[in-house]
């Protein structure tokens, strides 16, 4: 007992948690002053075994407040805003002290932060700009993986519009206040949130995170063509390009697409009453009629393929096999994505040949979903035969056997009983 | 030259006494008469499989990368291939349908008594191996489904006391379901299984001719008319025959086996994952049974029952006959009906839930 004791013993002692005078006392305060102690549990910090003296200084060991918090001891109390991100930045900004927790982080944050529009106006003083405990939270600041961090990607539109949404705070900035509004309308914030795909664009991804600001209009295209690559590589080449770019208001996708509030593109974008061509060309200049042109064209692939696909559905309805053509479809409709895309270049002739790509696997897959319709009829039209063949010879063997049995014959009757 | 060709092949094969064979083999005629088309219904079910089962066999290819894709060249490009592939489907669960119809008949008729404790045996050994025979085919599309519920299957198949992880590894050639375990399955589906039931098939019919239809034992026999088996009973079956033709060339042409999807090994199994019908009682009891039963493994448990079970049932002429050779009826019929009724519900709810 004494010999496992012994061994056992560094292991009590190191495994002893160290003492937290902080805690201690907070925890048995009242209202904001013990918040802290209650917050603590829940933080990243505490986690990976930093606790209140790694960031406020002070001697956690005392149960004498004026030593645990003395000036001697290095306490630094609670930060005021203008030092916040270099608080944080104590720890942040140094790559041998991250190193120790997680070797792939980051510790440009304070840099990026110096060149934001946050950074820059809180270094001139306006206290009312976000820092990091603004965005992060304090005292519970999660990992920006934990699905509760306000930054975790399905938060981040919230944790911004806190700010930017509200018309009171940004009043004296004169931006707008509708952005939250208008992404919430987006493509980007239904696949983000309806379909679960957190890699879709939230406002870090377009703003940057500790750098945010605002896109200028010769970056617009490049900020939307980090993710849609091959439309950026088109639309540079475009004869819109250089007008976009010269015109006010943002330029780039922007002027179509608008910025927070992107919806599904259609063709209605290139023709009717809410087309954004015509907000430039009139349906009657080249321009106008090439964008008809390109509608047109577009809609008639899509009504063609989805033809085609109520054709196979209805014979995979009747038990057809038609797998085969169904993934040729597919191929159809990635040349109508490639139709879509090569609308980016402005050259209708660019549409052409995904254009008729798609048509012709749209022509070849209804035809097999007509023929495997046909091809049902025929079953059972053959059906119908074959039962009527089957009933005839059925009745056939029947009336052989009525003729057989006519006079009982065929049958040996039984003794009879006694 | 006909009755010239009749008499050169008379002198070579006996002909003659299989015609006196014929004209004198009848049939009983009584209230359950019916339920001896079901043998008939089985065996010409088990002729469409080898016909149809060969026809398939000009295209299908035994492979991991041609299997799938070579039934959906049967079902699309070949001529009729999928009426051919759609027949071998259904009338393979159709026969398997009209064995278990059959057998219940026997048990329900007591045709098990004495002489008749081999044609039932073999009757159950046969029974074993059309479900064999399901159990193997049912792989060969290598479509998702079917790979899913083989690995089931076998997993299953390996829960079996001593002999289980061996016989698993035998089937699937390997520790999983794959390449091997179709090569395997197939040659077990196209040879091995036909041979034995084959041989099983002819000592089945000839017990049943040597011994004669059984009659129920509340009726004597003596006391019942008898039908001659040719032409009278043998064109009625004829007749009952091209009705299960009809059948099935309504089901291939309404409903045509479903292809499915090629199996990936890589993805995760399909939801509501089960086995054909005729495993589902079995598939569904497994279910049921909690993970432990006492100091047992609760799939364990439920093999062991099964194969008890078996044993019990294929031994009904030892213990459903009693030492002057009658059976022992409120005993055997109770059983029967207990059996059906087992299979019945669990069978529906192995589909449902």
């Amino acid at each position: 007992m004494k010999a496992l004791l012994f061994l056992l013993a560094p292991a009590l002692l190191f495994g002893q948690p160290a003492k937290d005078t902080c805690l201690e006392c907070h925890a048995a305060l009242d209202g904001a002053i013990q918040r802290p102690a209650l917050l603590i549990k829940d933080d990243v910090h505490t986690a990976n075994g930093l606790s209140c003296a790694d960031c406020h200084g002070g001697d956690r060991t005392s149960d004498d407040p004026s030593v645990a918090m003395s000036k001697a001891k290095g306490f630094l109390g609670k930060p005021s805003r203008m030092a916040i991100p270099q608080f944080c930045a104590k720890c942040h900004s140094n790559p041998d002290f991250m190193r120790r927790f997680r070797p792939q982080q980051r510790v440009d944050q304070f840099e990026l932060y110096k060149t934001s529009v946050h950074g820059k106006r809180l270094a001139a003083g306006d206290e009312n700009v976000a820092t990091c405990v603004d965005c992060h939270s304090v005292h519970d600041i999660r990992a920006v993986k934990d699905g509760m961090s306000p930054v975790y990607p399905l938060h981040i539109p919230d944790t911004c519009g806190r700010c930017h949404a509200d018309a009171k705070r940004m009043a004296k900035y004169g931006i707008p206040t509708d952005q939250l509004e208008q992404y919430l309308t987006s493509v980007h914030w239904s696949a983000l949130a309806k379909r679960g795909d957190l890699s879709a664009p939230q406002c870090a991804s377009c703003h940057g995170n500790h750098g945010a600001k605002p896109p200028q209009v010769e970056s617009v295209a490049a900020v939307c063509g980090s993710c849609h690559v091959l439309f950026e590589q088109l639309y540079d080449k475009s004869p819109h390009e250089p007008v976009f770019s010269a015109s006010g208001g943002g330029g780039g996708c922007i002027v179509c697409h608008s910025n927070h509030g992107i919806h599904q593109p259609s063709t209605a974008m290139l023709v009717g009453p809410n087309a954004v061509c015509s907000q430039c060309h009139e349906p009657s200049t080249t321009g106008g009629k090439a964008a008809e042109r390109m509608a047109g064209w577009i809609d008639t692939l899509g009504a063609s393929l989805k033809h085609s696909d109520e054709a196979l559905a209805r014979a995979e309805r009747y038990g057809m096999e038609v797998s085969e053509a169904q993934a040729r479809l597919m191929d159809g409709r990635e040349d109508l994505i490639k139709a879509r895309l090569a609308l980016h270049s402005f050259h209708p002739e660019e549409m052409h040949k995904p254009i008729e790509a798609g048509m012709a696997i749209a022509g070849e897959t209804l035809r097999a979903g007509q023929a495997a319709l046909k091809e049902k009829d025929f079953r059972r039209l053959g059906l119908a035969v074959s039962a009527l063949f089957i009933a005839i010879t059925l009745a056939a063997i029947w009336l052989v056997l009525r003729r057989l049995e006519a006079n009982g014959s065929g049958y040996l009757e039984a003794p009879p009983r006694n | 030259m006909t009755a010239k060709i009749i008499r050169w092949l008379d002198g070579r094969l006996a002909l003659s006494s299989i015609r006196e064979l014929a004209a004198h083999k009848t049939v009983p005629v009584h209230s359950a008469t019916r339920w001896y088309y079901f043998g008939g219904i089985t065996l010409f079910l088990f002729g469409i499989q080898v016909v149809t089962g060969t026809l398939l066999l000009f295209y299908y290819r035994p492979t991991v990368a041609e299997g799938f894709d070579s039934v959906r060249f049967i079902v699309t490009r070949v001529e009729f291939g999928w009426l051919i592939r759609s027949i071998h489907s259904w009338s393979a669960n159709l026969m398997i349908f009209a064995a278990f119809v059959h057998m219940f008949s026997v048990v329900f008729t007591h045709a098990y008594r004495p002489p008749r404790e081999l044609t039932w045996a073999s009757g159950i050994v046969l029974l074993g191996l059309l479900l064999g025979f399901g159990f193997s085919g049912y792989l060969l599309p290598w479509n998702q489904v079917s790979y899913f519920a083989t690995k089931v299957g076998t997993d299953v198949a390996a829960i079996t006391p001593l002999a289980g992880p061996a016989i698993a590894r035998i089937l699937r050639g390997g520790d999983d379901v794959g390449a091997p375990t179709l090569t395997r399955f197939f040659a077990l589906h196209v040879m091995v299984l036909p041979m034995l039931t084959a041989g099983l098939v002819a000592l089945h019919v000839a017990l049943v001719q040597k011994n004669g239809m059984s009659t129920p034992p509340w009726i004597s026999p003596s006391r019942v008319r008898q039908m001659k088996f040719f032409p009278n009973f043998f064109l009625r079956e004829v007749m009952v025959w091209y009705g299960a033709l009809a059948v099935l060339g309504g089901l291939a042409a309404i409903f045509p086996w479903e292809l499915g999807v090629k199996a990936d090994p890589f993805a995760s199994a399909p939801a509501g994952i089960r086995p054909e019908w005729y495993f589902l009682a079995q598939f569904y009891t497994l279910k049921l049974i909690p993970s432990h039963v006492w100091v047992f493994e609760g799939e364990l448990l439920g093999i062991a029952g099964f194969g008890a079970l078996a044993v019990c049932w294929a031994l009904i002429p030892v213990w459903g006959v009693n030492r002057a050779g009658e059976a022992r009826m409120r005993l055997v019929t109770g059983a029967g009906i207990f059996l059906a009724t087992y299979l019945a519900i669990f069978t529906v709810l192995g589909y449902v839930k």
